[in-house]
């Protein structure tokens, strides 16, 4: 299950390495000394939960359970997902649970059945375009007025938590009714559709990955060795078959499987394959550096932000179609950690200029199992806080330490 | 020198605040030809530099490039001209490889406004070699795993890929140890020789005398003089940049340079 939705990333290839399998596998180890650690922490945590939850309630490891865990996660893997820009850059935003609250509620409310109800696409479209307009405004404070995002995206959580409570407040709770909305996070894919989204997109991953191939071949450059591309492939081909039909014995993938495997491919596409992304790194890594070069600092942060503030949006209105309502507490709680604690634990570095989308999606993986797990084990919601937040310091530790080793292995 | 200077600089001035960094200052460069730019601490040395590419704007004089007057506003003014400045303090990203940084900025696009990284590896590999650059083992790797000669080397091919006209190096090798020292001093004469025009900001009167055919020394903000290196002495420049308080120069005793 640790493959959940391991997907094919848009970007393709850790680029040339010395061809042949031999060097390819020394140059892999040399690199996890260095500190480049990738995705192994992740994947060792998640085993390591998974037998550890299985051992104390056998209803962890079940196809009931799993597909509980995929709806689970989405709100936290969205988030993430634009949250990893932030990051990428140096920046962080604490606004993202309350800005998130925004999006449901704007939703939800523009689609109260009281006769004068927007159609579902406009009221998605709206609840968007706040995100949007949130996180130009607030990247605007950061990009041109200097002030530490730290202390812009806080008083934007104070904020925008008040304003949640300003449109809800009467109301109490708001039930959405729309069947979309509802659908996104209920209703699940046939066994079939599932089948050709996942195989298709192992297919198309392979494509992209045979073209580089050959592209590089035409420009007389090192490749990838076949065997290392056949059997990352196979790996996630069998883990994507197994995903699919562990799920379909019990209700199948949500479409909110769907939803995150397009987000994951379009922005680490835009991450990775982009002027855009590639200037995000840059001024992550060195905004100086980055300025010299022409590039446009201030608008590169300005459109992260809004970028951010987007996805939180987005994940805000998955939140509000798990739970099929909307109240005062919407964006509150526990989100924003969670959301955080995902793309560090999925490996994002919060020193900028090291991570990539997909950490966000599995590093939510290990969020969502620790949350469902404790809660199948009945324990307080004041544990469950303690060990999430073990976990967020041990990943936070793991990418200082793994950083320090780097910077190291970099002066040699 | 040259009946046409590639870049020339006249009577510019620059003002921070109360402070003067540059005072009627002259400076020209042709292609083919490494002009040293010396002077000490506070002379206006990096003040110049980056007047010329655009990181400040001047308060008042001409800059000429190929005889025109010109108007620098920002770096893409400067790169757009053709001027590429190597900095002191490395203008490199860490985080991104050897390729990504010689590009950044100006990457190279393909379909759907794809980076084409096929392209800009091979090029960057072949601008290498054409620098005799052999000593980084992968354009894939972060430059942070590179040495400090290395990185340099990076900063300076990053510049000739550009095909840029003028090349101006801020103390290329202040922080290099013999040998890398060595390899960017071959990089340098190697820019003059394929006709570039060269600007070396250096306090190394050695590195100075070994590539530069000329030399041009400030102080406080003023020009005080410009020197031909086949005629001129390390005595005679040192005096130009301390005025004439030789003796307060360590390790420059009278004895020593006669």
């Amino acid at each position: 299950m640790s493959t959940a939705v391991e997907p094919p990333p848009a970007q393709v290839v850790e680029e040339e390495r010395p061809t042949g399998i031999g060097p390819y596998v020394r140059n892999w180890v040399d690199q996890v000394r260095g500190g480049e650690l990738g995705s192994i922490p992740i994947v060792i945590a998640i085993v390591v939960i998974a037998i550890y939850m299985q051992a104390r309630n056998s209803n962890f490891l079940t196809a009931g359970n799993f597909v509980n865990l995929i709806a689970q996660m989405s709100p936290f893997a969205i988030i993430g997902m634009g949250l990893v820009f932030v990051l990428l850059l140096g920046e962080i935003d604490l606004s993202v649970g309350y800005v998130s609250g925004m999006g449901g509620v704007i939703a939800a409310v523009l689609l109260q059945p009281d006769g004068s109800q927007w159609a579902t696409w406009t009221a998605i479209g709206a609840a968007l375009l706040v995100g949007l307009v949130i996180g130009f405004g607030q990247g605007f404070f950061v990009a041109k007025l200097g002030v530490p995002s730290f202390v812009v995206t806080l008083a934007g959580l104070l904020g925008w938590n008040g304003v949640v409570l300003q449109i809800v407040g009467s109301k109490g709770t708001i039930v959405i009714q729309d069947s979309f909305i509802n659908g996104l996070a209920n209703n699940y894919m046939s066994n079939a559709l599932a089948w050709i989204v996942g195989v298709g997109s192992v297919a198309a991953w392979f494509a992209v990955q045979a073209l580089t191939v050959f592209r590089r071949r035409q420009a007389g450059l090192q490749n990838t060795p076949w065997a290392i591309i056949a059997a990352r492939t196979g790996a996630v081909l069998a883990a994507t078959i197994f995903v699919v039909e562990w799920a379909d014995t019990d209700r199948g993938i949500p479409y909110v499987g769907l939803l995150m495997l397009g987000l994951l491919v379009g922005l680490s596409f835009l991450a990775t394959r982009t002027r855009f992304g590639r200037h995000v790194y840059a001024v992550g890594g060195n905004a100086e550096a980055a300025r010299r070069a022409g590039i446009n600092v201030a608008r590169v942060r300005i459109v992260v932000f809004g970028l951010c503030s987007t996805m939180a949006a987005v994940g805000g209105i998955v939140l509000a179609s798990r739970l099929n309502s909307v109240d005062t507490s919407t964006g509150g709680g526990s989100i924003l950690l969670y959301s955080i604690a995902a793309c560090v634990i999925g490996g994002t570095s919060l020193f900028g200029g090291r991570g990539a989308v997909k950490s966000a999606v599995l590093g939510a993986i290990v969020v969502a199992m620790i949350e469902n797990g404790l809660g199948l084990l009945n324990v307080s919601a004041g544990t469950k806080f303690i060990v999430t937040g073990i976990v967020l310091l041990a990943a936070v530790t793991l990418d200082s330490v793994s950083r320090r080793r780097s910077a190291a292995a970099g002066l040699r | 020198m040259s009946e046409q200077p590639l870049l020339e600089v006249r009577g510019v001035d620059k003002r921070f605040g109360a402070v003067e960094a540059l005072a009627d200052v002259n400076f020209h460069v042709s292609p083919g030809q490494v002009m040293a730019l010396v002077g000490d601490n506070g002379a206006g040395k990096s003040t110049l530099i980056k007047c010329i590419a655009g990181i400040y704007t001047i308060d008042s004089g001409d800059i000429l490039w190929e005889g025109e007057p010109v108007q620098i506003h920002g770096p893409k003014d400067s790169g757009r001209l053709g001027i590429e400045v190597v900095y002191q303090d490395l203008a490199l990203a860490d985080n991104l490889d050897v390729v990504e940084n010689m590009y950044l900025g100006r990457e190279t696009l393909s379909s759907f406004r794809r980076l084409d990284e096929s392209k800009m590896e091979k090029e960057a590999l072949e601008t290498l070699a054409e620098l005799s650059v052999t000593t980084i083992k992968s354009v894939r790797q972060p430059v942070a795993s590179l040495s400090g000669g290395q990185r340099q080397s990076v900063a300076v091919a990053k510049a000739v890929l550009w095909n840029s006209k003028l090349v101006i190096l801020d103390e290329p090798t202040a922080a290099l140890g013999v040998a890398q020292t060595r390899q960017v001093l071959d990089l340098v004469k190697k820019l003059g020789e394929q006709g570039l025009a060269v600007i070396l900001i250096s306090h190394n009167m050695n590195d100075v005398f070994e590539v530069a055919d000329n030399i041009t020394v400030l102080r406080l903000g003023h020009n005080v003089g410009e020197f031909k290196t086949s005629d001129t002495t390390q005595r005679e420049v040192v005096e130009a940049i301390t005025a004439g308080k030789i003796s307060s120069v360590p390790g420059m005793q009278e004895e020593a340079l006669t």
